[in-house]
This record gives structure tokens, sequence and C-alpha cells, in this order.
């Protein structure tokens, strides 16, 4: 994997805080010496709602996708409750274009440990569970290890640190569903139950896991805690784009000469991530699209980049969104219908079944976009598909069928005259018959 | 039925949790791991050691695609077509393993040596086009990495 960007000169200004240039920092010990787990010292040193003050100001901004603030998600928290309250850091990782958590388990799982726990005190938190894709095993394994790891040193238990708190952290492998990184789904994954997903309200801090108050963060997100916690809010908050700051994992894939997960501020412009961290489209062809944020985001054009930055408000002026920051190059060459295509199989696939529109539509959408991919595609099609992604849209439970409604909806409205020349090669070719 | 060494394990992560039915998807891989599958029989098993109708475990068995209700061959190759890897030429690979091993994309060889399976996205982006057998990743493949590791399955 790379993690250095393929012409370092221009780049050598961010030092990596949340994958260090270290391959030791997975022991404890080392981590321990290189200033680990002393943000939990502090942390356990202030009050639960100060820590979540702290969160607050620094406008830390959830990684998995929606890119809630994770302070204001955290004071949603009941302080009095007599139920139980839960923690689950999401580690599901499985929208198409996004291989960054792996990373932190990899190779720094105890940050995520030590604001795991930091997270389980602000929150008065006493049982965390990190849910990990089923396909993660070896990395499931190393991430127990560390857990192990620091539950010896005293780190995760009861009274830790010698003070008045106790909390465990206990793994829940998934087992290759997708929806299951959606929060109420991964709610229920655990608790026995097929992956469906909830209807809010009720929201997990009023009623999550077992009915009682929950928060689920992601992996990443999890992972800045310390260094707030560390730093200060305000250092923090200066980092990057103000109103999303802090360090981001970036992945890029696809037609892409120095592929890799690169750490950087958020806020950097596109074409600076893709042509300098990543060494530009392969054998310097013209880049035709990009997906931004892993699938579900909406597809932008090769000319609509210039000045597109790699944070929330950025990307939403831009008519996408930073989703789990997963960038995919498609260089001239790609033929979209093909990609179109094989997103809206994977939705179809993914799809767990609960709502109609999303059950019915992913499986209407992809069938028509098998006729395009056929040159059988009428002109009609092109209305059709959308007409079904707009009644997709907002109308199911869960964020999936939005998920599989913007691709669709965004390629058509960015790439409509590829859709069009398809459908004439296709009257074209019956033509001929 | 579980080993002695997962019976201890389910009853350390009864303390974990506050119900028995979330020890179903953690109970299903251990039986997974043991026999390779998840049979009927296994079903009745999980069912009577957790005193959980065997209906709900058939409901999260037939819902996650890694829990698998058939033996697969000796090998269980999956090849993740999605796009990124799709963008990095997992069509060839797939294609040039079809043709090497004799069998499409979800099959079974008759030796029962090989399963072949598309998969979705595994989390391999950067290393693209990937498959993995098992727990194990094959990462920046190409097709004389794919016939070394052929080779050395076989």
């Amino acid at each position: 994997m790379n993690f250095i960007p393929s012409d370092k000169k221009h780049l050598n200004d961010w030092k990596r805080i949340i994958i260090p240039d270290d391959n030791e920092l997975h022991k404890i010990d080392h981590y321990i010496s290189c200033g680990g787990y002393r943000a939990l010292e502090k942390a356990l040193e202030m009050k639960p709602e100060e820590i979540i003050e702290e969160v607050k100001k620094s406008n830390l901004r959830g990684r998995g996708g929606a890119c809630f603030p994770t302070g204001l998600k955290w004071s949603f928290m009941p302080k009095n409750s007599d139920k139980p309250k839960y923690l689950c850091v999401n580690g599901d990782e499985s929208e198409p274009g996004t291989f960054k958590d792996r990373q932190i388990f990899e190779h720094n799982p105890h940050l995520l440990i030590e604001g795991t726990i930091i997270a389980c005190y602000a929150m008065g938190v006493t049982s965390a569970y990190i849910y990990i894709r089923g396909e993660y095993n070896k990395w499931i394994m190393m991430l127990q290890k560390a857990i192990d790891d620091a539950y010896t040193k005293g780190f995760i238990g009861e009274n830790i640190l010698g003070k008045d708190f106790s909390t465990q952290i206990t793994i829940h492998r998934g087992a290759g569903a997708y929806i299951c990184g959606e929060e109420s789904s991964l709610m229920n994954s655990i608790e026995g139950k097929r992956g469906y997903p909830r209807v809010k309200p009720p929201f997990p801090a009023q009623s999550g896991l077992w009915g009682c108050p929950t928060t689920i963060n992601n992996a990443e997100t999890i992972s800045n805690v310390p260094l707030i916690i560390n730093n200060g809010w305000e250092w923090y908050s200066k980092i990057g784009a103000s109103r999303h700051p802090g360090p981001i994992l970036i992945g890029v894939s696809g037609n892409i000469n120095n592929p890799g997960v690169f750490e950087m501020p958020t806020g950097r412009p596109l074409l600076e991530i893709i042509n300098e961290w990543a060494g530009g489209a392969t054998a310097n062809k013209k880049i035709k699209a990009v997906i931004p944020g892993g699938s579900s985001t909406m597809i932008l054009r090769g000319d609509q980049l210039e000045g597109v930055c790699m944070d929330s408000e950025s990307l939403k002026s831009a008519g996408s969104s930073v989703g789990t920051a997963g960038i995919i190059v498609m260089d001239e060459d790609t033929d979209l219908i093909d990609v179109i295509t094989r997103i809206t199989k994977f939705y179809y696939h993914e799809s767990c079944g609960q709502c109609t529109p999303c059950r019915e539509g992913t499986n209407w959408m992809f069938r028509i976009l098998k006729r395009f991919q056929n040159y059988e595609a009428c002109s009609e099609d092109i209305d059709l598909l959308l007409d079904i992604a707009n009644n997709i849209e907002g109308n199911t439970v869960c964020a999936l069928g939005d998920a599989a409604a913007w691709p669709v909806q965004s390629i058509i409205r960015n790439f409509r005259d590829e859709f069009e020349k398809r459908t004439k090669a296709s009257e074209l070719k019956e033509a001929g018959n | 039925m579980l080993t002695e060494e997962n019976i201890k394990k389910v009853e350390e992560l009864k303390k974990r949790y506050p119900t028995k039915e979330a020890l179903i998807l953690p109970v299903l891989w251990m039986i997974q791991k043991q026999e390779g599958y998840i049979s009927e029989e296994s079903m009745k098993y999980v069912a009577s050691l957790l005193n959980i109708p065997v209906g709900q475990i058939l409901g999260v068995v037939t819902f996650y695609t890694m829990l698998k209700r058939k033996k697969t061959g000796k090998n269980h190759i999956e090849v993740c077509t999605n796009v990124s890897c799709m963008l990095r030429g997992s069509a060839k690979i797939m294609e040039h393993l079809e043709k090497r091993l004799g069998i499409k994309a979800g099959e079974t060889s008759p030796d029962q040596k090989w399963t072949l399976s598309e998969a979705e996205c595994m989390g391999s982006c950067g290393t693209a086009p990937m498959l993995a057998v098992g727990d194990e990743y094959y990462e920046n493949l190409t097709i004389e990495k794919v016939d070394q590791l052929i080779e050395k399955l076989k």
C-alpha cells in the first residue's frame, strides 16, 4: 500500500499523525514511548462534559460519510440514565473505493483504542463494540492483539489507571453485508438479528443497542479524539478547512499512477490530490470522471474539478459530497455505462430488501442498465432510469436507497450524451438486424 | 458441535453481551471455521446451545453473504469486480481464472478443489485488482501472479 505521495517535494509540510511514518506503532510499548495513552491520562483528569466540550469546539466531523459534528453527537447522550450506555465504533468499511480504516487497524490500532476509551469516559459508556467487516479477519486479529495488550496494561477493564472508571471493548465481526455499515443495522447485527435498518426516530442516543442510549462513530473519527485531547481544540480546529477541519485519510484508486491512502489536512484541492499525491492518471490520459467520496457520492466530470477541494463544504457546492473520501479516478477510455451498471449491481446485491423502492428499484435500474450495456436500450430508457432513481431517493428507511439513486442521477446529469449515443447505437443495431 | 476450546470462548463472550442472541453471529463464525460451512444440523445445534428458535438462526445465516450454507471447494477464490478493481482489469483476472480452473464464477470444480466467486469491494482498492482466498488477500494482481498462486494452492 502506498502512503507516500508520488512527488514528495511539494507535500513535505504535512507530518502524518493518524498513520505516522512508523512501522512499530502497533506495539504497545513503542506506542507508549511515543507519547501514546497520554491523552487517556489527561482525559481521565478532566470532567466528562469538558471532553465533550473540547471535541465540540474542535469542530471534528464524522469521517464515515455524513460529516456529522462528533461533539454534538456525543452531547445527545443522556447524562443520567438508568440504562447502560453503549458505544459502537464503525469499522465496517464497505463503501466501494474506501480502504482507510483498515490502515488504522494495521498501523496505529492503539490510537483507535485510546480514542475509544476516551469516548467511553466522556459519555459514561461501560461497554464499547468495534464492528469490523468479516472480510477483514486479518486486521481483526491485529486489532484484537492490540486490545489484549491494552487490557494487560490496564488501559481497558476495571478501574482504568486507578480511577473510578471501568469499560470493556469487544470486537464484533460482521459477515459480508454492506448494509451493516448503516448505524441502525449495525446495531441490529450486534444484537444477533438480520441487519435491517431501523426507522428513526428514535435516534440511537435515546434508543440504540438493546433499547439503551448508544453512540455510533466511525473508526477514523474516533482516532482523531486523542489528538484533540493532547493538543487542544484550538490546535485541531486550525488544521485544514475551518468548517471541516483535521487530518483526513484519503483513498485514491482507479486509473491512477500511485494509488493508495494519503493522510493530509482537509480542504486540499482535488486536482492536487489526483495529480501530485497520487501521481496523475495512468499513461498521462485525460480524466473523464471522478467519484470523490466512495461509490455512493455524485460523480463529477473531469472538467468540473478545478477549484474543488476535499472538504464537506467545497464538495457540497460542487454538487457532490466528501463521503468516505474514497476518490475513484476514471480516464478518457472508461466506459461509464459499464461503471454505473457495476455500481448499480452492487446496490441491488446489497439492498436488504426491507423497503420496496430500494428492493425493486435497484433491480429495475440494473436491468435497464444491462440493456444499455448490451446495446438494447431505447431513448425512453434514459428518463425511465431517472424516474426510478427519483422515486427511490428519500423514500426508504435508510440511506442505501439514496446511495443507489445518486450515482445514477448524477451520471445521467453529467454524461447524458453517452447514454444518448448508446441508445442511437442500439437503434442502429436493431435496424441492422 | 463446538470444540471444548470454543465452548470456553462462548462462556467468555457471554460476559460481553447482555443477551444470548448477540452470540449468534460469533458462534456461527466458530462453526464455519470448524466445519467450513453451516449445515442445517449445525443451525439446530446453535439453536439448542443458545436456547433460541432455529428459525432465528436460519434468518441470520441467510442474511449474510459470508456465512456459507454449502461446502465450498478446498480453495475458495473470490475475485473483486467492483469499480476500482474493474478499472484496473479485474475482468481479465476473472476470465483467466475461469479458463485456468475450467469453471465459471459461482461454480465449484468437480474434484472439490476450487470454488470461484465474484465478490463485492473488499477494501483493497489501492492495490487493485485483488482476490481473496479465505482470510488472505492477494493484491496488485497480474496474470503471472494469478498463475503462481494457482500453482501454490494446487
